[in-house]
């Protein structure tokens, strides 16, 4: 009995140490019951038992008030520090209390490709009635350990990464479902193979089309590494998690302008406020599909009511998913909405059919698809509205009757034609050769035909002359210590050199509009989609003020043109994230874009290019909003690969964060300028996060072409020609649609 | 060979008058000299960080066609003769605008001590080199300095794309193995310095000086 008395005391002593952590110190005074609670345990045994008994209580009361209390006014920086608490739950606390019973593949503790990522076989038991059913899942989740260094809080590198991509891939063999537990800080930003940004951009890819049910559960959801393993059907958060573009200190950091050191607690607690990071702003976001209600405070490791309820949760979440894709629906759907957190009154089968499988990925495109549109600004009339819509429509039937009835009949008619010709040659041959042989003895044998070579591409571009050469000086190379380059005449550089230093080949950044005039067909270039734009969907403080000045400034809506152009006379659909715009961050407008564009290039049969002239990553001010754009637009791009096109990204000044482990990233081609930078996090990121300084050329363009992150370097004064090169070369004879 | 001893202590006798190098830093091309970032006297460092990435200390500004060029320093050291005349004038190319006086420790004098009177067997070729298998076993048997090679004993192999070549020991004599210049299979550049040899008789007196270089000269 006593032992049990010491037992508590020791729970209740962590309890209140806890609330003290979360809280503050002075809140009420949690110091003091602290210290009380403290000296009773040194002298636990000068008292006697029926005291103990009672004081326990009394301690036991008072402080179940005060979480109480302290639940009353929590803040979004308070959630943010229960979220990362050592006492919170973590995934293997999860296997151990939700499933009946699990098997870890490949790790054992330290031992482990990536102890950060935890891959897992488990079974989920389902009591209906008196019968017990079990399904098997694969749990694909964070670890972050409860004070484990090895672990590293929960951040996957990139072979971890890779690593859960394999297990996907299994359970999709097996037609299992997943269940992924995100419980990450961010993910682990190096750029050793395969790469922090190109592994999630697969990831991501290759999660947009899973055939199989996938339900994730977010209680720590850092951004890029929260996404790798996020792209699900059914999205599930805990209460006391928090989901967001960047780490509070991050964003304070990027706030108040610090090169280095550590941003101060107030801009801290400010940007947990403002980035809306907490479940339920995420739910109004609708980033997220359902919030698991915690305990005062957050769940620990022994709330096991909260085990109970996340079990309920996962299987009903996961029927959910399949049940979306049956017809018969309706009964059990209605059952599912009744149920208790005892027993479910029906079982249902997670293996999916064929036709189930498609309705599955058709359900997840769609509802990504619609994920926060209510946040674009369309400034449009009804009238434009009808009429854009009608077109659309007309559009839409037009190229369906072009290249789906019409295009496919022919080509098929031509491949057959094809290999009638090439059959019938063997058999004619033998009989006309001798024929011929005598005729071009007589005659005198004809020329053959001329090998047919890849056209040439016209220089005809128009004029352009880029402002910055309207200057009379010179600059210096910047690797003119090492090279030892011979200073250069603004007008000479920005004109005939096109930004680049011709000793070094070091290219100096140009302005958009000089690739548009200069890559694509004179007065070929036609926007669309300018007037879309975002708004301050999260009523980000400044953020309204910071949009007005850029808009002003540059004369755009967002940081994405995307338009139809020409190329040689190719005609594509291309485009571009623009550095002038808040340096080409990507929020909702810029997503939407994308997507639109995309598609319109899908439904027209042309080749999509993406230029990259800078790119930020996701625009924080815009917070979930804007990392969901992530899956969005892979989704996208997914989508119109599969269904043939050709899709192409050309990097150039600085490529970072977000949208190259993503879109940018998935895209099967992807080229670079030279000097261009190109990674997933900058090296005061890394730095900060792995403790190591990486040396100025890390994110090198060389460097990415080592790792296999691109397939070329380009010089910019060749751009024009060898992208029309490489439309014909991968585009091949059948320019889109294979 | 044997060490030149007349030569040695003219070196030695020159590195202790003026225990110091100066490195003029000269202007690359014309421009007027618009602003000096140092005073006389001043202490400058050349390139810092792991991989040099810091830049030097700025020297002066030198501007041609609205282009203002800052000169940084690439050396360690005290500026010294700062031509204060040249200042808002215009400059010709290869003009001393100051000198860097730089220094010298312990270890660049006894390096060059060494280069001067070791006899420096040099790379023949930019490739690979590993010591002989021989010379391996007695330098892990005798120990740095107490390694004796004669005339004809094999001392490297030059490795170069799964091409071996040995290289012997071509100077009559016997020498000690003093020095060694490169990292096993690392690319060397021709002409670089593989390893240092000293002659046997002579090993006494160049220890000696090295002694003594390490006692007047505090790092």
């Amino acid at each position: 009995m006593l032992i049990e008395l010491h037992k508590e005391l020791k729970d209740l002593i962590d309890l209140a140490k806890y609330i003290g952590e979360i809280k503050g110190e002075d809140f009420l005074e949690i110091g003091k019951i602290v210290e009380e609670l403290q000296s009773l345990y040194l002298n636990f045994y000068d008292y006697k038992e029926t005291d103990i008994e009672k004081l326990l209580q009394r301690y036991n009361e008072k402080l179940r008030e005060w979480l109480k209390k302290a639940e009353e006014t929590l803040t979004p920086y308070e959630i943010v520090k229960i979220t990362r608490h050592p006492q919170r739950f973590t995934l293997i606390d999860i296997l151990e209390n939700v499933y009946d019973s699990y098997m870890e593949l490949g790790g054992d503790g330290e031992l482990n490709l990536d102890p950060a990522m935890i891959c897992a076989k488990a079974l989920l038991s389902r009591r209906v009635g008196d019968e017990v059913f079990f399904h098997q899942v694969m749990v694909i989740g964070h670890e972050k350990g409860h004070g484990e260094e090895f672990r590293r809080g929960g951040s996957a590198t990139p072979w971890g990464n890779e690593k859960a991509l394999r297990y996907m891939k299994m359970a999709e063999t097996e037609g299992i479902p997943i269940h992924f537990f995100i419980f990450t800080p961010g993910a682990y930003p190096i750029e050793d193979p395969p790469g922090a940004a190109q592994q999630i951009a697969m990831n991501l890819y290759y999660m947009s089309k899973l055939e199989v049910p996938t339900v994730s559960f977010i209680s720590e959801g850092g951004s890029g590494g929260a996404e790798a393993i996020g792209l699900t059907d059914i999205r599930l958060m805990a209460e006391k998690g928090y989901y967001s573009v960047i780490s509070p200190e991050g964003a304070a950091a990027i706030e108040a302008k610090l090169k280095e050191g550590r941003p101060p607690r107030e801009i801290v607690e400010k940007m947990a406020k403002n980035l809306k990071l907490t479940a339920k702003d995420n739910l109004e976001l609708g980033t997220i599909d359902k919030i698991i209600p915690e305990p005062p405070l957050g769940a620990r490791r022994k709330d096991y009511e909260f085990f109970k309820r996340l079990k309920y949760e996962l299987i009903k979440a996961t029927d959910e998913v399949v049940l979306q894709t049956r017809s018969l629906k309706m009964l059990r759907r209605y059952a599912l909405s009744k149920q208790s957190t005892e027993s479910f009154k029906y079982f249902v089968n997670w293996n999916l059919s064929e036709d189930e499988r498609e309705i599955l990925i058709e359900n997840r495109y769609n509802k990504y698809r619609k994920m926060t549109q209510w946040a674009l600004l369309e400034s449009k009339g009804l009238l434009k509205s009808v009429t854009e819509k009608t077109s659309r429509f007309g559009q839409k039937i037009v190229y369906e009757m072009k290249y789906n009835i019409l295009k496919k009949s022919q080509r098929t008619f031509l491949k057959f034609w094809e290999e009638l010709v090439s059959e019938s040659s063997l058999i004619i041959k033998p009989v006309s050769d001798p024929v011929k042989s005598v005729y071009n003895l007589i005659v005198g044998k004809k020329a053959r035909p001329k090998v047919k070579t890849l056209t040439e591409i016209e220089e005809d571009t128009g004029l352009y002359v880029s402002p910055l050469a309207l200057q009379d000086k010179t600059v210096t190379c910047p690797q003119s210590d090492k090279y030892g380059c011979p200073d250069l005449w603004v007008p000479d550089l920005y004109g005939e050199f096109c930004g680049v230093c011709p000793t070094c080949g070091y290219h100096f950044p140009l302005e958009y509009k000089w690739y548009l005039n200069n890559i694509f067909d004179k007065d070929s270039v036609n926007t669309f989609n300018d007037d879309l734009s975002s708004g301050n969907p999260l009523n980000f403080e400044g953020y309204a003020e910071k949009l007005r000045i850029a808009r002003k400034e540059t004369g755009l809506n967002s940081a994405l043109l995307s338009f139809e152009a020409k190329l040689g006379g190719i005609s594509l659909v291309a485009v571009m994230l623009v550095s002038d715009f808040r340096q080409g961050t990507v929020g909702v407008a810029e997503g939407e874009k994308f997507i639109r564009a995309i598609e319109f290039a899908k439904l027209t049969r042309r080749p999509f290019i993406a230029l990259v002239h800078t790119t930020g990553g996701i625009r924080i001010h815009e917070g979930t909003m804007g990392v969901v754009q992530m899956p969005r637009c892979t989704m996208a791009v997914r989508d119109y690969v599969d269904s043939g096109g050709l899709y192409m990204v050309i990097f150039d000044n600085n490529s970072y964060a977000g949208p190259v482990a993503s879109f940018l990233g998935a895209a099967p081609y992807k080229f670079a300028l030279k000097s261009t930078r190109l990674g997933f996090a900058g090296p005061r990121v890394i730095l900060e996060t792995t403790g190591q300084a990486v040396p100025p050329d890390y994110h090198s363009v060389e460097n990415a072409l080592k790792r296999g992150h691109i397939q070329g370097i380009w010089d910019r004064r060749e751009l024009r020609k060898k992208l029309f090169f490489a439309l014909l070369t991968m585009g091949g004879p059948n320019l889109y649609y294979r | 060979m044997k060490i030149n001893f007349q030569e040695l202590t003219q070196l030695l006798q020159k590195f202790k008058a003026n225990p110091y190098k100066t490195y003029p830093v000269v202007t690359p091309h014309t421009g007027y000299l618009v602003e000096f970032k140092v005073k006389e006297g001043d202490y400058v460092a050349g390139p810092t960080g792991e991989w040099l990435e810091k830049p030097g200390t700025p020297l002066f500004v030198l501007e041609r066609e609205k282009n203002p060029k800052i000169i940084r320093s690439s050396h360690f050291g005290t500026v010294q003769n700062l031509r204060m005349d040249l200042l808002k004038k215009f400059v010709e190319a290869g003009e001393t605008v100051l000198e860097i006086k730089h220094p010298l420790t312990q270890e660049e004098i006894i390096s060059e001590i060494l280069l001067s009177s070791l006899l420096v067997v040099r790379a023949p070729e930019t490739a690979r080199y590993i010591l002989s298998q021989e010379l391996v076993k007695k330098l892990e048997q005798k120990g740095m300095g107490r390694t004796k090679i004669k005339e004809g004993d094999e001392l490297l192999i030059m490795t170069f794309m799964k091409r071996e070549t040995p290289i012997y020991l071509k100077e009559p004599g016997e020498f000690i193995l003093y020095q060694i210049y490169f990292k096993p299979f690392e690319l060397v550049q021709a002409g670089s310095p593989l390893i240092g040899l000293c002659p046997i008789e002579d090993l006494p007196y160049l220890e000696k000086i090295i002694h003594r270089i390490k006692e007047e000269w505090s790092s």
